[in-house]
């Protein structure tokens, strides 16, 4: 079954696949991911109470980094993650945050060394024109398609007659037969 | 024809699906390609390992390219590559700095001591903080480095004679070339 | 009971299966009544021996058999028997043997309730479940086969994944595969229109039902999943915009479409082609979700380890079933437009204009869900797509429908009458109106709130506005047929997952805390006393365990008793406590001791107040319920076969088919 693994070990596999079908590449692969097995951390890492001015300033530091990625546990964000890098960038981000900077120069900071994979809300870029702009151009087109659909359908047809039953029935058999009461 | 529109854009799916397990078997999927390449090394002050008392610099290191390889006693994968380093380590013709990442020096110590080190200067980066700038994420990784200090080419995982063969070796290779 | 007994079952199942599938087509296309005949009983037949296996399965982790590869993989001698059962579908191979036994269920019950439908046309149904069964049991077969051994023997198994050992997880994935598996059905009714060129024009009637139920049963699932996700995740969120959650949900929203869909169709004669293509996606979405959570093609927490030789597998089979009926769709689909005609102001239109945004969001999830994918194949490096894009661009695309829905039900069929419907507007836009201002003095100036405040309103102003219409124009006995019934619950559901949605999300407080035993901490009104930590145990774990004191006005509202678990494999696992309350929840998780050798000393806490968070899966069991309602409706049941071929078929209108 599906498992929503918490990442604790920077092992995001809930099975481990058995080592006889392994290549060598992805066992390679797998033992990267093993990179921090022998660190002793609890699972509940991301509780840490950070030394804020006020609550909003708490608020904000919680809505900044959980736009933010673990680069560890990758599918976990920043404010969620037990994983001591994500400690780490925390505290940075905390620091930065004390040091007066905006959340577009804190993001712009981690992008600086992450690169844009750190970031949940993707950049608006050449790159990301498809993912931004593709729903509103799907709408469009949709829009047109229904548009057309409807202009057709109401080109004088005859008389437009409502609650009739659509099977040619005598209207009083049983209207409830086909739902048109309603 | 518009009829035809579903299935052509299911094609299309399928075709990036297909991309997507290719890309999968051989591309390690936590891989995150770095945005420093390219891009001057952080500075840097850190202590060696052995003489906590002095500090190395990233100025002090200027003049002559490096590898600077991300290890820590605590690292399993770290384990799996110091075999090739100290095989190969010497055969890739430039020093090797190691970058102790958030590691207890005791512990690290005892370890270089017990596995024996490939390295020609060791550095210590205990809190992490540096290692932040560097775009570190999972040990080992490793950076090469030119003589100017910028960082070249950088390499997330354990190395392997492959890699070094593929990718590291010709990446010396052309940071050599330019050097006078 | 040896497990290979089990494989043999299988085999034997996906023999039966090859028969049901291939036989009955042939019967239908031939006219071959023999043939034909064979559905029901392979049906029959492949449905036990898939039993049996599952049975099989579930006995060897009873029985502690770890020499299963698969029971040692998922369970230990000191997992509870509960647990043991639902590990049987903890992991991959098992999960597909739990996919075939739930479409065997579907598959068996439209056999047994599909007496009264033409002959040719159930063959054709069936054939098509059973070309689908062909396809899992040959997955399972040659790449997924749980009944693998393990030699030597273990003496203990690993473990179930501690995540999984809740209730919550327990239930949500059979409920969740009732749904997707359960659109096979509304997919097995369009391809027989398809293959027998659409000649029972009630077909959408019949299929009605089944979509209704499916659709149900996905609702309940992904609300399961979100729910346990809250209660066991530690983190006091409900939806994540995960991968796979994405790939429950593009299914949900194709059948939203698909349920209004068939209604036109069914009531008007209007849009066949694009219910029978709606049909093919809620199925092909579902097949997609399948595909991404077991190639590894994206990661996601919620992937099983993937195995690129499984992904190819099941993207050829989706490739066969999903490309297969789209090529059929784009042969044979419906020409000729049929129905009546509708005016711009209509139902038609109102339920047209839904069904647009309904497809464009399961799109637009979709491009988010596959654009780091599409990013790596374009090379334009790793792009992350989550929350902050779904979260902005699904209400969007959300709040026309937000706007018509109260407005739906008083729009004729045809031509609406523009009074009564100016008139409902106005009574709800002014309730709307008047609900968010007041709401403004209470959260000061939450912009979220007050709009969730007012579009909640609006709907559920509408929604009884018809309610009571219908309360007072119809005799007894008619004024609430199970179909509308169930349309009132469904809709009112979304009011109140709305409002659940926006109140907590704006209104939330989430709070760090370092406290030694007998500090307090306040937060929205709520005292929160911390009263120190000690050790504990269950059945297969062992705890640190914290009280905390929740009081309001002098007054104990609540003990809580967060936790952090030790399983086995040094797992360790947060339990938070909640305080369920139908206004606001209170939740609890434990950090980390002060000092680690002292666990009776201070620790840190995060502390949460969710108001109106019950709303949200409230609103979803709404939306469920209206869905079996609606597909309880007698008017779908099929009628006795005499009758339905007394009428004439619909004559077609010479118009060209806009979809």
């Amino acid at each position: 079954m599906s498992a929503r693994t918490p990442c604790r070990s920077g092992f995001s596999r809930d099975s481990m696949p058995r080592r006889s079908q392994l290549k060598p590449l992805l066992r390679m692969a797998l033992l990267a991911l093993l990179v921090f097995a022998g660190h002793a951390f609890a699972a509940s890492g991301a509780i840490e109470p950070l030394p804020f001015k006020d609550h909003a300033q708490e608020v904000r530091f919680q809505n900044l980094t959980k736009q933010l990625r673990c680069m560890v546990c990758q599918n976990e964000n920043l404010a969620d993650s037990n994983a001591d890098l994500a400690r780490d960038l925390r505290l940075e981000v905390f620091q930065l945050m004390q040091q007066g900077k905006s959340d577009a120069e804190i993001k712009q900071y981690l992008v600086d060394r992450y690169s844009d994979f750190v970031l949940y809300d993707p950049p608006l870029k050449p790159g990301t024109w498809l993912l931004w702009f593709g729903p509103l151009a799907i709408l469009l087109a949709g829009g047109v398609v229904v548009t057309v659909a409807i202009r057709r359908r109401n080109r004088g047809n005859g008389a437009i007659d409502d609650d009739k039953p659509a099977d040619g029935r005598q209207a009083g058999n049983a209207p409830a037969d086909m739902g048109d009461d309603w | 024809m518009k009829r035809f529109v579903p299935l052509l854009v299911f094609i299309g799916l399928v075709g990036l699906f297909g991309f997507g397990i290719w890309w999968n078997s051989w591309h390690d999927a936590r891989y995150v390609p770095s945005p420093l390449i390219d891009k001057p090394a952080p500075d840097f002050a850190l202590p060696k390992l052995d003489a906590p008392d002095q500090t190395v610099t990233k100025a002090s290191l200027l003049g002559k390219p490096y590898l600077l390889n991300v290890f820590a006693s605590w690292c399993v994968a770290c384990a799996e590559e110091h075999p090739v380093l100290m095989a190969d380590g010497r055969a890739l013709g430039i020093p090797l700095v190691g970058y102790d990442y958030k590691d207890v020096p005791d512990d690290a110590r005892r370890w270089l001591r017990e596995h024996g080190s490939p390295y020609d200067l060791v550095i210590a980066d205990q809190p992490g903080r540096t290692a932040i700038d560097f775009g570190v994420y999972g040990a080992p990784e490793s950076f090469l480095i030119d003589a100017k200090g910028v960082i070249r080419y950088k390499h997330i995982g354990p190395l392997t004679p492959e890699v070094i063969a593929r990718e590291l070796q010709p990446a010396i290779d052309a940071v050599k070339r330019e050097a006078p | 009971m040896t497990p290979e007994l089990g494989q043999l079952a299988l085999v034997l199942a996906f023999l039966l299966a090859i028969a049901q599938g291939v036989l009955p087509l042939i019967g239908a296309w031939r006219g071959n009544r023999a043939l034909m005949a064979v559905a029901r009983p392979a049906a029959a037949g492949q449905a036990v021996f898939v039993a049996m296996a599952f049975g099989i399965l579930a006995w060897a982790f009873l029985h502690f058999d770890f020499s299963v590869q698969y029971v040692a993989d998922n369970s230990n001698l000191a997992l509870p028997w509960y647990y043991r059962i639902a590990a049987v579908w903890g992991a991959h191979e098992g999960s597909l043997l739990l996919w075939i036994l739930i479409l065997n269920l579907w598959t068996v019950a439209l056999a047994a309730l599909s007496h009264k439908l033409p002959e040719v046309f159930a063959a054709r149904v069936l054939g098509v479940m059973g070309l689908v069964a062909i396809g899992f049991l040959a997955f399972i077969i040659f790449t997924s086969d749980p009944f693998g051994r393990l030699l030597p023997m273990p003496a203990d198994g690993a473990d179930l994944n501690p995540v999984l050992q809740d209730p919550g997880m327990t239930f949500h994935p059979p409920v969740l595969y009732m749904g997707y598996v359960g659109f096979s059905v509304a997919f097995a009714f369009s391809i027989a229109a398809l293959l027998g060129g659409e000649v029972e024009q009630a077909w959408v009637r019949w299929a009605r039902p089944w979509t209704n139920a499916a659709w149900g049963f996905l609702t309940l699932g992904i609300v399961a999943g979100s729910w346990w996700a809250y209660a066991e995740l530690g983190w006091g969120g409900w939806w994540f915009w995960d991968p796979v959650e994405n790939a429950s949900f593009m299914p949900w929203l194709i059948g939203a479409a698909l349920i209004h869909a068939q209604a036109i169709t069914e009531k008007r004669g209007g849009l066949r082609a694009w219910t029978l293509l709606l049909s093919i996606f809620a199925f092909s979405f579902s097949l997609l979700g399948t595909f991404l959570v077991r190639s590894g093609v994206l990661t996601s927490v919620h992937a099983f380890a993937s195995d690129p030789r499984r992904g190819v597998f099941i993207l050829i089979f989706m490739a066969i079933v999903v490309g297969g009926s789209l090529l059929l769709y784009a042969l044979r689909a419906p020409k000729v437009t049929g129905g009546k005609p509708f005016d711009i102001v209509s139902r038609e239109t109102a339920l047209l204009i839904g069904n647009l945004m309904f497809a464009v969001a399961a799109a637009m999830v979709m491009l988010g869900t596959l654009f780091p994918l599409i990013g790596d194949a374009l090379h334009l490096g790793r792009i992350s797509v989550g929350p902050p894009y779904f979260g902005l661009l699904f209400p969007l695309l959300m709040a026309p429908v937000v706007l018509l829905l109260p407005l739906g039900p008083f729009l004729h069929w045809g031509k609406a009458d523009g009074g009564a419907l100016k008139q409902v507007a106005l009574r709800a836009g002014i309730a709307a109106a008047a609900c968010a201002i007041v709401a403004a003095f209470f959260v000061q100036g939450q912009l979220k709130a007050i709009a969730g405040v007012a579009a909640a309103v609006w709907i559920a102003v509408g929604v009884l506005l018809y309610a009571l219409k219908r309360w007072r124009d119809m005799p007894r006995g008619r004024r609430y047929p199970a179909e509308m019934a169930g349309m009132l619950l469904a809709h009112l559901g979304v009011a109140v997952f709305v409002i659940g949605v926006l109140l907590s999300e704006s209104l939330s407080v989430t709070h760090d805390v370092r406290l030694a035993p007998g500090q307090h901490e306040v937060i929205a009104g709520y005292d929160f006393r911390f009263d120190g930590v000690h050790r504990t145990a269950g059945p297969n774990w062992r705890a640190d365990q914290g009280v905390v004191t929740v009081q309001r006005d002098g007054r104990t509202v609540a003990v809580m008793h967060p936790q952090k678990r030790t399983y086995a494999r040094e797992q360790v696992q947060t339990e938070s406590a909640v305080d369920a309350g139908v206004f606001r929840d209170l939740y609890v998780a434990l950090g980390e001791p002060m000092d680690a050798n002292n666990i009776e000393g201070a620790w840190a806490l995060r502390l949460y107040y969710k108001p109106f968070i019950r709303w949200i899966w409230g609103g979803g069991l709404l939306m469920m319920l209206g869905g079996f309602v609606c597909a309880g409706d007698r008017r779908f049941r099929i009628k006795r076969i005499a009758a339905e071929a007394a009428l004439p078929p619909v004559e077609p209108q010479p118009q060209e088919s806009p979809a």
